[in-house]
């Protein structure tokens, strides 16, 4: 098998099936996901360096970069904190109905983004539950960038949580034992025991909320309004290019996207790694 | 690992006080109803406000039915496109040894963090009048992007990784003792799947499966791309509840996208039961453990009973 050679023999192993699994596997892979992938790379190759330039350049691009970028990190900022707040509540505490709630935050994976993004309009919109509320304090949500931190708010929230709930149960009591011992308030214990302990996998949590913000577009369109310069997103305008056929512009923009895409990646296994030596 | 505190009980020196518990609670529950259950509720009062009898007229529209028809006829071919993928992956992945395992599970992961609009753009670019393939498959009157086809592709590539990586971690914490067993007690490679490795990974198996299904029927923005939006015959329920919504008919745009939100619930619920399930086993494990020392050190965990 061509794809053993490539991947190196197993070692070691008395099962069968490694040559038609792992070829496959990469048949697959390779069909579905890397040569298209591919194609993108060659279609941006063929784009002129100054043509490139001018597109991802050119101000409206950046004020859609610029929102999608401002708007997700403050989101994964937001979700970090309350992300790590529902963690300890779950793992920590005991209360009536917990296991529901548990199982409820997950919601913003289970839930399509479309519905998600017409009920977070409904309900920030100037005539909503929330929405007419706030628009009596002077403050505009549907419509506008804080609309697109909103729901990148909802579709970020599960991340931190997820990454950091199995740390925190494995934790081990015996060190806030011993900090209290040594003479540790409650909240020098946390800061100084916990938190480094905890920060690989909130980091973790935090990069791959920030990565999904970044690329969502289902949940924000509806709510966004999306006005050039104001309240564009960068996914959103890939789309616009396709529709007036700037396949060359689409692609322009896809590929920076991808390159963070990437880099993203990348800062999630610095991560993993980094845990895997603390565990 | 630590026993959770009842919220009101009397503070130690490694728990907070009580109002510090409580004040925490109340604020992660209620950033949980703010921005989870109120989105949740607002579906379902949004689509049931001008009655049920309005709900149900949206739902049997026959462009309803054709968008349902075809958000099942694609999760019906993507899913298990992607059942047999996960299990030959997480097979190669976690029986055998080989040089750049960790890289190969990366390339697997990667659909989760392109955008999805880039993932329909990307078969746009292979697929469409101007890609690579299009001018050939325009000769051959072959329609992938604007058909069935590009729905599958793009759905297929957003719930790529979702079954693989259910099993990896699962497969690799249970080792190759138990197929080793089969093999040399005369089975063959197939029957030792069969009958030994799928009983084990059945669980976490139909897991992969539902989070798969759900994101495949709820896919937006990649087939979005690839759709062409031609009502009654590209259009799957999300996009029809663009649609919908787009032309200001709220109330049917949300009773189509109740449907949703109900497959989002029994998704989860599914989710939870399975995780409960995994709770117990793991509890009985320790339990054995705890009351036979030397034997139960030596108990794969799928002796104990399911």
């Amino acid at each position: 098998m061509n794809a053993a050679l490539a991947w190196g023999r197993p070692r070691r192993s008395v099962l069968p099936g490694f040559g038609p699994a792992m070829g496959y596997t990469l048949f697959y892979l390779s069909l579905i996901v890397l040569i298209p992938l591919a194609a993108l790379a060659l279609k941006t190759a063929t784009l002129t360096w100054d043509s490139f330039w001018a597109t991802v350049t050119d101000p409206r691009v950046v004020a859609s970069y610029r929102l999608s970028f401002g708007a997700s990190l403050l989101a994964a900022l937001v979700n970090l904190v309350a992300g790590v707040s529902v963690a300890w509540v779950l793992v920590r505490y005991d209360f009536p109905g917990k296991r529901l709630v548990d199982a409820f935050v997950d919601l913003p994976f289970a839930l399509p983004t479309a519905v998600a993004g017409i009920a977070l309009t409904a309900l920030y919109a100037p005539n909503g539950w929330l929405g007419e509320p706030l628009a009596a304090l002077g403050i505009k949500v549907a419509f506008t960038p804080l609309g697109v931190l909103i729901a990148l708010i909802f579709i970020g929230l599960p991340f931190v949580v997820r990454t950091v709930q199995p740390v925190l149960e494995d934790l081990d009591k015996e060190l806030e034992e011993a900090a209290a011992s040594l003479g540790a308030s409650r909240w020098q214990a946390f800061t100084k025991v916990l938190l480094p302990l905890l920060l690989p996998a909130i980091l973790t949590g935090f990069v791959l909320a920030l990565s999904r913000a970044i690329g969502e577009f289902g949940s924000v369109i509806f709510i966004a309004g999306n006005m050039p310069f104001v309240s564009e997103i960068a996914p959103l305008l890939i789309i616009t290019k396709l529709e007036q056929y700037d396949y060359a512009g689409a692609t322009a923009i896809a590929t920076l996207m991808l390159v963070i895409s990437f880099a993203l990646i990348l800062v999630v296994n610095l991560l993993q790694k980094w845990q895997q030596r603390r565990a | 690992m630590a026993r959770p505190i009842k919220l009101l009980a009397p503070a130690t020196a490694t728990t907070e006080p009580a109002w510090v518990r409580v004040l925490l609670t109340v604020i992660a529950l209620g950033f949980l109803a703010l921005f989870i259950l109120l989105p949740l509720v607002t579906v379902f009062a949004e689509a049931l406000r001008r009655g049920w009898h309005v709900y149900f007229a949206a739902i049997v529209e026959p462009d309803a039915l054709a968008a349902l028809r075809l958000t099942l006829t694609v999760a019906a071919i993507a899913v298990p496109l992607n059942v047999l993928f996960g299990v030959a992956a997480a097979w190669a992945i976690t029986k055998f040894e080989f040089r750049g395992k960790q890289f190969l599970i990366t390339l697997i992961d990667l659909p989760f963090s392109v955008s999805p609009v880039v993932a329909g753009l990307v078969y746009v670019l292979v697929f469409g009048a101007q890609g690579w393939l299009g001018p050939w498959l325009q000769a051959n009157d072959i329609k992938v992007i604007f058909a069935l086809p590009g729905l599958v592709l793009a759905t297929v590539f957003v719930t790529f990784p979702f079954v693989a990586r259910e099993l990896i971690p699962l497969m690799q914490s249970q080792g190759t003792e138990e197929e080793e067993a089969a093999l040399t007690l005369g089975a063959s490679g197939w029957r030792t799947f069969w009958a030994v490795t799928l009983p084990n990974i059945k669980w976490g198996l139909l897991y992969g499966v539902i989070l798969c299904n759900a994101r495949a029927m709820g896919e937006f923005g990649a087939v979005s791309v690839v759709s062409g939006h031609i009502r009654g015959q590209t259009n799957t329920i999300p996009l029809h509840v663009e649609i919908l919504y787009n032309e200001y008919q709220f109330a049917a745009a949300f009773a189509v996208a109740s449907i949703l939100a109900l497959l989002a619930l029994v998704t989860l619920a599914i989710k939870s039961f399975i995780e409960w399930r995994d709770e117990r086993a793991r509890e009985a494990t320790s339990r054995n453990i705890a009351a036979d020392d030397s034997a139960a050190l030596e108990v794969p965990a799928k002796v104990l009973p399911a």
